[in-house]
C-alpha cells in the first residue's frame, strides 16, 4: 500500500501527540517508542491504552499527556475497545455523521501475550481497519517486575528470580509475531526505539492499510531489566545487533528483514549490561546461557528461513 | 396511523426495536437464550435493513469492551446477552456506567452455573446489580420492544448519560411468541432523534477518558454516578410521557394490578408477573382483595412508588427469582423491607425464593402465595425465606 | 492554573482536556542535567527524537534547547548525541 516514506528527521511536525509532564520513569523506553510512532502517525489519530505503564502514568487525574483524544477502560480489552471506535466510526461515517479517523492501540507485553491475547485475536480475526502496538518491555513492570509471556528464557523478574535450583525464568517467550501472522493480516513488523527511521515508516506502511496491522516494539526499562537509564536506546540497539531482537516485517504473508545483521555481535555483549541477564554469565548457569543463545540463533534462522521461503510470493 | 401488528418471540421483537432506533453500533456474542436477538439482527443486516454496523465479537467481555469503545465516539450501542455472558461482562459493567456511555442492553435472563442451566431465573441480572446500571424489567414481549426504544431516550438524556439492562425472562419471553404492535419505523427516529454528547472521542476536540483517580477525588467521581441514578428516576415518568404519546402504552415504575382495595399484595418481577395477575384476576371474581405489584424498574428503586403501594395493605409477598447466599433476604425482598424500616412501615412480609433454573411458577403456584397470606395471621408471618417448590 | 480547576472541580466522569500534564514540573526529578554546546551542536534533532519526554525544543536556529522544567535527567542525549555536545552536569 502507498504511503508517504520518512527521510530525514526535519520534516517530522514540532507539534506532538504525547506531551511531557507524565511520569513516566526518566529513561523510559516506552515513551521514546511512543513519541516516534505518534510523530509518524497524522496529527488526528484516536488513542487507546491498556491498563499498563503507559495508561498509568500518562493520565492520572487532573494531569494527561495526551493532546489527541485517548481512552482507557481495562488491561485486557484494548483491542476489542479499539474495534468498537473503530466500527460505530465506519457506522457513523457512512450515515454521513461522522469521519473514520485512525485508531492507534498500545498494550503492553502484560496486555497482549497473556490477558489481552483473546481482544487481540477477535480483532485481528475480523479485519478491523486499526494498529496495534505491542510495546514489550519483558515483565508487568507496572506492577513491579513480574514475569509475562513475553519475558525471555532465564531472565530474572522477581516471579522468576534466579537462585540455586532455577536459572530465572523456565519458559521461552512466546512467538507473538508468529501468532499475530498467523491471523493473516495485511502488515506485521518488530520494531525498537533505537532504529526511529524504520520503525516510523512501519507505522506509516501500516496504516496505510485497509485492515488490522500489528507492530511488536522492543522498549527496554532501565527499572526492570536493571540498567543506567541512560543506556536505554543503546541497548535497544544492541538487541537488535546481538540478533536478540531482528527487524522484519511481514507484508501480506511475504517476510523481510528490514535491518540485516550480517555479523552479529556476541549475545553476551546485550546479556552483560543488564542486571535482570547478568546472573546468566556466572558459571553455575552456563546451561541456561547455552540456551539462552541458542534460542536467539534458532529464532533469527527461522525469520531468514521463513524470509526465504516467502520470498517466491 | 397504520399499525403493524406482528407475532413475534421475545428476542425478535428486541431485534425489530434495535433495527427501528437507529442504532449505529451492535457488537454481541450467541448465549442461549439471546442468540435469536443477534440472528435476527443479523439477517437485517444482509437485506440492508439494517444500517449499523454489527460485530461479532469473540467473547462477551469483548461485546461490552467494543460497545463502550463505540459509545464514546458518540454512536447509539446497543448489545445483548445472559446468564455466564453477563458475568463475564461484569469488570465492564463498572467501567461502562464510570465512563456514562448510554449503551442498551437486553439481558435475557437465565440461571448462572454451576450446575449449567439453560433457563430462567434473575441469578444473573442480581448478580451484578450494583453495577450503576440502570434496570428494568418486562413482563410481556410488547414491554420487552417498548422498552428498548424507552431505555435509548431515557440513557442519552443530558442529566442521565447512564447505561440501561432490559431484561426478559430465557424461554418463557425470549422464545415464546406473542402479538406485538410495532410503532411506525418514522416515528421510533423522530422520538429518539441522535444522540448528541458533548464529551466524545474526535480528534477536533480531544479529551482523554479513563483516567485514573486518588483517594482524593475518586470519591467525587462516583458520587456523579448516585446523582445520574437519581435523575434517572426523576426523569422515568417524563420520558413515559413521552413514549405514551408515540405509542398509546405506559408502564410505570411498578405495574399495579388491583392494588388500590386490595389487603393482600404479590410483589414480583419479570414474565411471573403475568402469571401473578392472573391468578388474582381469578381470585377477584371470587371477591378475594387481592392485587399483584410487578416492579418493573428496579435500579434506581422506586422507594416512593412501592411505599404508596404499601399503604393500608394487611400482608405481603415478595417474591425473588434468585438466592442472594448467606444474606437475611433475596435482593428483591431486602430492598423493600428496608424501604419500609427507614420510613417506619410495618406491613407484614413474608418473602419467597421460587422459579430457579427454569422451575415453573404457575397460576396455582401463585393462588397458593395468595392463600397463604390470608390463611397466616400476618402477625406470624415467618421472617425467614421460604424456598417455594424446592423439595426439600 | 487548568489542573488546579480540575483538582477543585472535578469533571463529568473525570474527563480531562488535552495536555494538563505539561504544567507538572519535573525538575526535582533530576540528579543531572543536560547542557547544550551550542557551537558544537549541529541540529541533527537525534537528541530530539530519543528523548522520553519530550523535553528537547526544536529551537527557530535549527538548533535545540532544553526544556527544564520537563527534563527528568535520564542522560539518553548525552550518549546518543554524534558531536557530544551535550554533557550531564550535576544539579544545584
Amino acid at each position: 500500500m502507498s504511503y508517504k516514506p520518512i527521510r530525514t528527521l526535519f520534516e517530522l511536525p514540532t507539534e506532538e501527540n504525547l506531551a511531557p509532564g507524565h511520569r513516566m520513569c526518566s529513561g523510559c523506553g516506552v515513551t521514546v517508542g511512543v513519541r516516534q510512532i505518534l510523530l509518524a502517525a497524522p496529527k488526528d489519530v484516536i488513542v487507546v491504552t491498556a491498563t499498563g505503564c503507559l495508561e498509568v502514568s500518562t493520565v492520572a487525574y487532573p494531569y494527561t499527556a495526551w493532546r489527541c483524544p485517548w481512552v482507557h477502560v481495562a488491561f485486557e480489552n484494548a483491542a476489542a475497545v479499539a474495534s468498537g471506535i473503530e466500527a460505530a466510526l465506519k457506522a457513523l461515517e457512512r450515515k454521513g455523521y461522522g469521519k473514520r479517523y485512525p485508531v492507534i492501540a498500545f498494550g503492553g507485553d502484560g496486555g497482549t501475550y497473556d490477558i489481552g491475547i483473546q481482544a487481540l485475536s477477535g480483532a485481528l480475526e475480523r479485519g478491523h481497519r486499526l494498529l496495534y502496538v505491542c510495546y514489550d518491555n519483558e515483565a508487568y513492570m507496572n506492577t513491579g517486575i513480574q514475569r509475562s509471556g513475553g519475558t525471555p528464557y532465564g531472565t530474572w523478574t522477581t516471579t522468576t528470580p534466579f537462585g540455586k535450583v532455577r536459572p530465572g525464568k523456565t519458559e521461552v517467550k512466546k512467538n507473538l509475531m508468529g501468532i499475530v501472522v498467523a491471523h493473516g493480516i495485511p502488515y506485521a513488523a518488530t520494531a525498537s526505539i533505537s532504529h526511529w527511521k524504520d520503525l516510523m515508516n512501519k507505522v506509516r506502511k501500516a496504516l496505510s492499510y485497509d485492515g488490522p496491522s500489528f507492530i511488536h516494539l522492543l522498549t527496554p526499562c532501565n527499572r526492570g531489566w536493571r540498567f543506567d537509564p541512560a543506556q536505554t536506546t543503546r541497548i535497544a540497539k544492541l538487541a537488535v545487533e546481538t540478533r536478540y531482537f531482528p527487524l522484519y516485517e511481514v507484508e501480506n504473508g511475504v517476510y523481510r528483514i528490514t535491518v540485516p545483521v550480517p555479523r552479529p555481535k556476541p549475545i553476551e555483549e546485550f546479556i552483560k549490561v543488564q542486571g535482570r541477564l547478568k546472573h546468566l554469565l556466572r558459571p553455575e548457569y552456563a546451561d541456561a546461557l547455552a540456551m539462552f543463545k541458542k534460542q536467539v540463533e534458532d529464532h533469527y534462522s527461522y525469520i531468514e528461513m521463513m524470509t526465504k521461503a516467502t520470498s517466491s510470493k | 396511523m397504520m399499525v403493524q401488528k406482528l407475532a413475534l418471540s421475545g428476542d425478535e421483537a428486541v431485534a425489530y426495536a434495535v433495527k427501528q432506533c437507529d442504532v449505529d453500533l451492535v457488537a454481541a456474542y450467541p448465549i442461549t437464550p439471546q442468540t435469536i436477538i443477534v440472528e435476527k439482527i443479523s439477517e437485517f443486516v444482509a437485506n440492508g435493513e439494517f444500517e449499523g454496523e454489527f460485530v461479532p465479537v469473540e467473547s462477551e467481555h469483548s461485546a461490552l469492551s467494543t460497545c463502550v469503545g463505540g459509545s464514546l465516539t458518540g454512536a447509539r450501542v446497543f448489545t445483548a446477552t445472559a446468564s455466564q455472558g453477563l458475568a463475564l461482562m461484569h469488570e465492564i459493567l463498572y467501567a461502562a456506567s464510570g465512563l456514562r456511555t448510554p449503551i442498551v442492553m437486553a439481558i435475557v435472563n437465565r440461571a448462572l452455573n454451576s450446575p449449567l442451566s439453560i433457563h430462567n431465573d434473575h441469578a444473573d441480572m442480581m448478580g451484578s446489580r450494583d453495577c450503576g446500571w440502570i434496570q428494568i424489567y418486562v413482563e410481556n414481549v410488547q414491554e420487552a420492544y417498548d422498552r428498548i426504544i424507552f431505555s435509548f431516550k431515557l440513557a442519552e438524556r443530558d442529566d442521565v448519560l447512564l447505561p440501561v439492562t432490559v431484561n426478559l425472562d430465557a424461554f418463557f419471553l425470549s422464545h415464546n411468541v406473542e402479538s406485538v404492535e410495532l410503532i411506525e419505523d418514522e416515528v421510533v427516529k423522530k422520538f429518539l432523534g441522535r444522540p448528541k454528547r458533548k464529551y466524545r472521542l474526535d480528534p477536533d476536540e480531544p479529551y482523554s477518558f479513563g483516567a485514573m483517580a486518588y483517594p482524593w477525588n475518586c470519591f467525587e467521581f462516583k458520587y456523579q454516578q448516585v446523582v445520574a441514578m437519581k435523575n434517572a428516576y426523576r426523569a422515568f415518568d417524563e420520558v413515559e410521557d413521552g413514549f405514551s404519546r408515540i405509542s398509546g402504552r405506559k408502564y410505570g415504575k411498578l405495574g399495579k394490578y388491583w392494588t388500590d382495595d386490595a389487603d393482600y399484595l404479590i410483589f414480583i418481577m419479570g414474565s411471573s408477573a403475568g402469571t401473578a395477575k392472573h391468578a388474582a384476576r381469578l381470585m377477584r371474581q371470587e371477591g378475594l382483595k387481592v392485587g399483584v405489584v410487578s416492579v418493573k424498574l428496579y435500579r434506581p428503586f422506586p422507594e416512593k412508588e412501592v411505599l404508596e403501594v404499601l399503604e393500608g395493605k394487611k400482608g405481603i409477598a415478595v417474591m425473588d427469582r434468585s438466592i442472594s447466599f448467606g444474606a437475611p433476604t433475596p435482593p428483591l425482598a431486602s430492598d423493600i423491607r428496608s424501604v419500609m424500616f427507614a420510613n417506619d412501615m410495618k406491613v407484614p412480609m413474608m418473602n419467597f425464593v421460587y422459579g430457579m433454573g427454569g422451575r415453573d411458577f404457575s397460576v396455582q403456584d401463585a393462588r397458593n402465595i395468595f392463600e397463604m397470606l390470608m390463611k397466616k395471621d400476618p402477625s406470624e408471618y415467618p421472617k425467614e425465606t421460604i424456598y417455594y417448590g424446592v423439595k426439600a | 492554573m487548568k489542573v488546579k480547576e480540575l483538582e477543585e472541580h472535578p469533571t463529568f466522569a473525570a474527563v480531562l482536556p488535552p495536555a494538563t500534564s505539561e504544567e507538572y514540573d519535573t525538575t526535582g526529578w533530576r540528579a543531572f542535567k543536560p547542557v547544550v554546546d551550542k557551537e558544537k551542536c549541529t541540529g541533527c534533532l537525534i537528541c530530539w527524537i530519543y528523548c522520553p519526554e519530550p523535553a528537547i525544543i526544536r529551537t527557530p536556529d535549527r538548533k535545540i534547547e532544553f526544556d527544564y522544567k520537563h527534563c527528568k535527567g535520564c542522560g539518553i542525549c548525552e550518549v546518543e548525541c554524534p558531536v557530544k555536545a551535550i554533557r550531564m552536569v550535576k544539579e544545584a
